[in-house]
């Protein structure tokens, strides 16, 4: 057990540092191509601006920003739930930056949506029951995101209060904390097992390879390996950004766990599909049948990555971390684009309109990110004096 | 104490529970939606049409809708639109084979069908509307769209299987265009403008009920032998003389996932008009069904929260006054899963820099 308070036990602080540099620049770049698509399309229409049709009227927006953006993010509500109840204060390296990535993701996700929507200013419907229509998964989605997002910020709150010196009020929230941190992995839970409930009401247009009624566990399940991915992945790249220790035993755990997450999604998978007796159909030279084996192979690589006496090397822990995030993306592309069919003569790639559009929405997550760190105080400080923690030093 | 391993027990047992429900779903279904008593619909007879397409513009006029610009690839041409849209809510499609000469024949024929809202009997459209936009009407069974209510998430658009809502991606005050059955003019006594001006009763006015009537009428006739068609609206005095069509035996609409208001009579196969087939069973239904399961007066979401809160509860850490004694920080027992409680974080450290 972890003594917390002594030097074991790692604080977060600010990491300082410029926040001008030749990156955030770039950053900053991608973020003003952005407002110009925007602004394109909220005086032309999202036609001016996207290849979305009748055939496909959910794009690239839709299944990036949103489906796989919020399903990344979910990491916040995972570790933060683990560092509770697993091993209480073993994770808490990890957890800002997970809360703010997550945070970010849902940010981003809630501002796709406005881009996204046609008649965005009616959105304010959604919360009110004289319009909200309780079969919508819609309904459930939207009002989900917005829970989420707040209750991220509230989980993320203790590093601004910190950061402002208002210990009071941090003490008084953290005796509240267990029931956000609860009711965060309940409503992540939900909405993104309502990503695949979304499309069983699209019936015979999702093909049978995909279309299925356990599609609310295996988005649930594929989920919970691309959020703890996710940690990893961020883990291992602030680690390398910033020259600071990798917390290699905490991240074995913690794929451990993905592991067994990914293997109840094959084992569900696979017995569905031959239950429902679409397996002939995987065996046809069909795009379906090939993005599923892409997909399946890069669901079966992190155990064969994390498996035998090698399983524990960083190399392998990133590589099978970014199989596991790559097959849970995948999955929700192949589900949402691939196996939709809509009938003869409707074509969809993304517009460069689009792709400026989530490449910014990125570019500012990651912008918003640096700034944050190093403001406030997100990043565990580090065990030895280490030259990185001197400000100017870390090129982020 | 819950340890990893419980966590993913824990977590494989709802798994399991989910599956479960999923599959016991159809035992829980909700009540199946029927017709009802007064609804209202159109009888589109492909034998009767003509291909005239007066039913086009006589649609636009009626509903306000602008002209639209088609391409093709002998020139461009105005309000001649190839497909319903954001700006044209029927259209008439034909199949041709070979010479194209006869009519309703497969081979070397050609044949006409519509295109336009089936008003369905159980809607994706209405089922999958989060703000409430599209409406199913409970007299007449008319699917209605509210642009006031409308987000433009264009959900609609990507649930119906018949493709029919339609978006206007060309404009910055977009919305969701589909028939509504001239649901506007039913009040000053007229009815769907495209029966209303079909020339030959191929698009036929007029309640449900009467309407599958007239389909057994038509379908007990002798193909080829003269008879009265109504023209317009059912149980109107405008009436047709034509000779009594060869139908294929399936009525378009009459199952399709859960039935159509608007039904379909043809003399060649249906796959032949790009009719898409589909289940009986609504999309809407088994959606409708599998969340009432999962979401069942909220008990399994308020138990869950109620199973993760009280982990956290009990595993919370002290506020920051009490950090000074360790024993403070938890329940007891907390050291019975060493590999995960007791590892020191140096090691966390050391092991990363190696």
């Amino acid at each position: 057990m972890i003594a917390p308070g002594t030097a074991a036990h790692e604080e977060p602080a600010p990491i300082g540092g410029r926040l001008v540099t030749r990156f955030t620049a770039v950053l900053g770049l991608l973020v003003g191509l952005l407002a110009v698509v925007v602004a394109i399309r909220l005086v032309r229409g999202i036609g001016a601006v996207t290849n979305l049709n009748d055939g496909y009227p959910w794009g690239l927006w839709i299944v990036y920003d949103d489906v796989i953006g919020t399903a990344l993010g979910s990491s916040g509500f995972i570790v933060a739930f683990a560092t509770y109840v697993l091993n209480r204060g073993a994770y808490h390296p990890m957890v800002r930056p997970a809360l703010v990535t997550a945070l970010f993701g849902y940010v981003m996700a809630s501002a796709s949506v406005f881009v996204d929507i046609g008649r965005y200013w009616n959105a304010w419907h959604i919360f009110v029951p004289h319009y909200a229509q309780f079969n919508s998964v819609m309904l459930t989605v939207a009002l989900c995101i917005v829970a989420c997002t707040g209750i991220l910020a509230i989980e993320f709150l203790p590093a601004v209060l910190e950061r402002f010196g208002m210990h009071g009020i941090r003490r008084r929230l953290d005796r509240v904390m267990f029931l956000f941190i609860a009711a965060g992995v309940v409503l992540g839970a939900i909405q993104q097992s309502s990503f695949g409930s979304l499309l069983i009401a699209f019936g015979p247009q999702i093909d049978p390879v995909y279309q299925t009624r356990l599609l609310p566990l295996l988005f649930l399940t594929s989920t919970v390996g691309m959020g703890l991915a996710a940690v990893v992945i961020e883990a291992g790249a602030s680690s390398l950004a910033l020259r600071r220790p990798l917390e290699r035993d905490l991240l074995v755990k913690l794929m451990k766990i993905g592991q067994m997450i990914v293997q109840i999604f094959l084992v569900a998978r696979l017995a569905d599909l031959a239950i429902r007796g679409a397996l002939p159909k995987v065996i046809e030279p069909t795009p379906v049948a090939a993005v599923f084996w892409i997909e399946t192979a890069l669901f079966v690589a992190p155990i064969a990555l994390l498996g035998g006496p090698r399983g524990d090397r960083p190399a392998r822990l990133f590589l099978a971390a970014m199989a596991m995030a790559l097959a849970g993306m995948l999955y929700r592309i192949d589900a949402y684009l691939v196996a939709y069919h809509t009938g003869a003569g409707w074509h969809y790639f993304p517009s460069l309109g689009e792709i400026a559009v989530t490449v910014g929405l990125i570019a500012a997550e990651i912008l918003a990110f640096i700034v944050l760190i190093r403001l406030f105080p997100v990043l565990p400080r580090p065990h030895r004096p280490d030259p990185a923690t001197n400000p100017g030093s870390a090129r982020a | 104490m819950l340890t990893r391993r419980k966590l993913i027990q824990g977590l494989a047992s709802g798994a399991g529970a989910i599956a479960a429900t999923s599959v016991a779903s159809t035992a829980e279904a909700r009540a199946r939606h029927t017709v009802p008593d007064k609804a209202l619909g159109l009888l589109y007879d492909g034998t009767l049409c003509i291909g005239c397409r007066a039913c086009i513009p006589a649609c636009k006029a009626a509903n306000d809708m602008p002209a639209e610009h088609t391409e093709l690839a002998n020139g461009d041409y105005w309000d001649a639109p190839l497909d319903i849209s954001g700006k044209t809510l029927t259209v008439i499609k034909a199949y041709r084979d070979g010479g194209g000469t006869h009519k309703d024949q497969v081979k070397d024929g050609f044949a006409f069908t519509k295109v336009s809202c089936m008003h369905c009997v159980d809607p994706s459209c209405v089922s999958v509307c989060p703000v409430s936009a599209m409406t199913k009407d409970p007299t007449t069974g008319i699917v209605k769209y509210s642009i006031d209510a409308c987000i433009g998430c264009r959900y609609c658009v990507a649930a119906c299987p018949f493709g029919v809502p339609r978006f206007t991606y060309d404009t910055p005050f977009p919305k969701i265009s589909k028939c509504q059955l001239c649901q506007h003019r039913l009040g000053e006594g007229r009815y769907a403008a495209c029966a209303e001006v079909c020339p030959t009763g191929a698009t036929l006015f007029g309640p449900v009920s009467d309407l599958k009537k007239e389909i057994e009428r038509r379908r007990a006739l002798t193909p080829g032998t003269k008879t009265t068609y109504p023209r317009g609206r059912i149980g109107g005095n405008d009436t047709y003389e034509g000779a009594a069509g060869a139908y294929v035996a399936h009525t378009y609409g009459e199952t399709e996932i859960g039935g159509t208001q608007v039904l379909h009579l043809s003399g060649v196969p249906f796959e032949l008009l790009d009719k898409p087939a589909l289940p009986t069973v609504a999309p809407a239904d088994i959606s409708e069904s599998l969340q009432h399961t999962i979401y069942n007066k909220l008990i399994a979401p308020i138990g869950f929260l109620g199973v993760l809160a009280a982990a956290a509860w009990r595993h919370m850490r002290p506020p920051p006054e009490a950090v000074a004694v360790p024993e403070a920080a938890g329940a007891p027992g907390d050291s019975t899963d060493p590999p995960s409680g007791t590892e020191p974080p140096e090691r966390a450290r050391e092991g990363g820099q190696r």
